[in-house]
């Protein structure tokens, strides 16, 4: 099960159950459903921002435990950050977990999201990674559409 | 006439090359036969054979090549005919899928014959083949979709089906065997309602061919459909079984050649059935591939068949029933070799991908059944389909990983 424990590393197994900045936000100004349907996965983010910044952010919906705990983490990382910087990071997740599988991690510049650095060994859980961040940039964007990973 | 041979299983798998694969290091444990089956070296040959030393485009060819390739298509075609008990080869129209035979249907006799307000009659665990082409039907006739309810175990409410059936319903269209539960509906007593009021009935029998006998005539259907790759023959080729009185008076499907009686630029006129719907070059290996699967089947007999896999669904509900916090969806009284399930606190795809890391090949998903998923009220399930080549030892590996994938999530 060693392998199994890289894919499902503790922290995704501890956001998974108690995600971060669950529920909806009072004050959202922005927000965008974001739906795989290749598996059901269904989540909304909510964002507040000043200017640039997003001030507040929180998502909710049911998924899977990679969908779910990404969706938390990443919650945590752009709060504060400014839109463009968000951008860079959503460049720079997608990176890590399309890369190929033996290709080193530069765990400095991804911070806790390393820890999906195990989605590589399974291409058929990219887009479960990857949904809350789509959603998070429509929500940006405004678009008011759903977000969808297909 | 009982068949009293053993089952050997270790010999029949040994007749699936593939099932020597390891996956991730472990041994391929192949639980998604319901999705699509593996294929027996018989209907390897045929292929290989045909595209190596018997290929030609068949209907046209003056040569003996194109003859000997349309024989054989032919021939093909009355080995399914014998399969499915049709009474005429006729009946049988190779298409590519159970989706396209369905469609078929919807597009020709659908069109042809129902209109505003004509009502068709599905039930609750329809594939989305048996539910989108009727909805696309209502769009451009304004015919209403209805659909029969089913109970907690996944029985369909055999007396709510009778009461649906009015002086508006013009088809009844359902599956043999449900893909998501592996319910087996009661379909003698479902058509036999529908035909006291010359109600006209489709089958779908994606899940039912691979698993039982099925016999048309007895049964008394319109039409029935199937997928070639559902049963061990080649993907790219599907049965649409009809009626040959229906079949005759339906308007053609596709335009084009082989399915054309003369063409001038004014008209043209239409081949006879089958070839009506089988405009342009058809799945030729396909169909010449799917002989041999059939063959295979009722060498090894199909009762012997269903009771090794019945034993299979008994062990694997008893195993997987066993462990704590899993729920099984789809208790039917007359099941197929399907068992669905969810696990407490665990998304179905988790543990698809923890059983994938075991080697277990298993369908996580709403199992193109969408509808459904919301009246059990599960986003998806985890879904274990047992055939001939499984093996009691792949039930308890199984058993094993879930019980792997509790511990991880605990
Ligand atoms: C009950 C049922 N109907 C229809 C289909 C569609 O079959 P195909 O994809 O071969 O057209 C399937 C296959 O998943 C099925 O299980």
């Amino acid at each position: 099960m060693d392998e199994l424990r890289d894919l499902y590393q503790a922290t995704i197994l501890d956001h998974n159950k108690k995600p971060r900045n669950f529920g909806a936000l009072e004050n959202a100004d922005r927000k965008a459903d974001g739906h795989n349907p290749l598996c059901g996965d269904k989540l909304t983010v909510y964002l507040e921002l000043e200017d640039d910044r997003v001030v507040d952010v929180a998502f909710e919906g049911a998924g899977c435990a990679i969908s779910t705990a990404s969706a938390s983490l990443m919650t945590e990382r752009v709060k504060g950050r400014r839109i463009a910087e968000i951008e860079e990071d959503f460049c720079r997740f997608h990176e890590l977990v399309t890369s190929a599988p033996d290709a080193p991690v530069n765990i400095g510049s991804h911070g806790k999201l390393a820890v999906f650095s195990g989605v590589r060994e399974y291409p058929m859980r990219v887009k479960c990674a990857t949904l809350a961040w789509h959603t998070l940039r429509a929500a940006i964007g405004n678009r008011g559409t759903t977000a969808k990973t297909e | 006439m009982s068949d009293s041979r053993p089952f050997d299983v270790e010999a029949i798998r040994r007749d699936f090359p593939i099932l020597e694969r390891e996956i991730r290091g472990k041994p391929l444990v192949f639980l998604d036969t319901a999705a699509s089956a593996q294929k027996p070296q018989v209907v390897l040959d045929a292929i290989q054979d045909f595209y190596t030393s018997g290929y030609a485009n068949i209907h046209r060819g003056i040569y003996q090549l194109s003859a000997e390739a349309t024989r054989r298509f032919e021939a093909a075609r009355e080995v399914v005919q014998r399969f499915l008990g049709a009474a005429d080869a006729r009946e049988i129209v190779f298409v590519r899928n159970t989706t396209e035979a369905i469609n078929l249907v919807a597009r020709t006799w659908g069109e042809e014959n129902l209109g505003a307000g004509d009502e068709i009659v599905i039930t609750a665990m329809e594939h989305h083949a048996n539910i989108v082409p009727w909805q696309m039907l209502g769009e451009r006739r304004g015919t209403v979709l209805r659909v029969a309810p089913i109970d907690e175990r996944g029985d369909v409410l055999l007396d709510e089906f009778e009461a649906l059936l009015g002086e508006h319903t013009k088809l009844v269209a359902i599956s043999h065997v449900s893909n998501a539960l592996g319910t087996i509906n009661p379909l003698a007593e479902m058509i036999a309602i529908a035909k006291e009021r010359g109600i006209t009935v489709l089958v779908d029998g994606a899940q039912a061919v691979p698993h039982m006998k099925v016999d048309v005539a007895a049964l008394g259907c319109d039409f029935y459909a199937f997928s070639g790759h559902k049963l061990f023959g080649p993907s790219g080729i599907g049965v649409l079984y009809g009626r040959l009185p229906i079949l005759d008076a339906m308007p053609p499907f596709l335009g084009g050649g082989e399915m054309i009686e003369s063409v001038t630029f004014e008209k043209s006129t239409y081949a006879p059935v089958p070839h009506k719907f089988e405009a342009g070059t058809p799945d030729i290996a396909g169909a010449i591939g799917l002989s041999p699967a059939i063959h295979y089947l009722e060498e090894i007999g199909r009762d012997r068949i269903a009771t090794h896999e019945h034993a299979l669904l008994v062990h694997a509900t008893e195993a997987l029933g066993a462990i704590e916090g899993l729920r099984l969806i789809g208790t039917a009284r007359q099941k197929a070799a399907v068992v669905s399930f969810v696990v407490d606190g665990v998304h179905a795809h988790d543990v698809g991908t923890v059983l994938d890391q075991a080697g277990i090949a298993v369908r996580v998903g709403h199992h193109c059944a969408q509808p459904l998923m919301e009246i059990f009220g599960v986003p998806a399930t985890v879904r274990a389909s047992f055939s001939l080549y499984n093996t009691h030892d792949e039930v308890d590996v199984l058993a094993a990983a879930v019980r792997d994938t509790l511990e991880i999530f605990r």
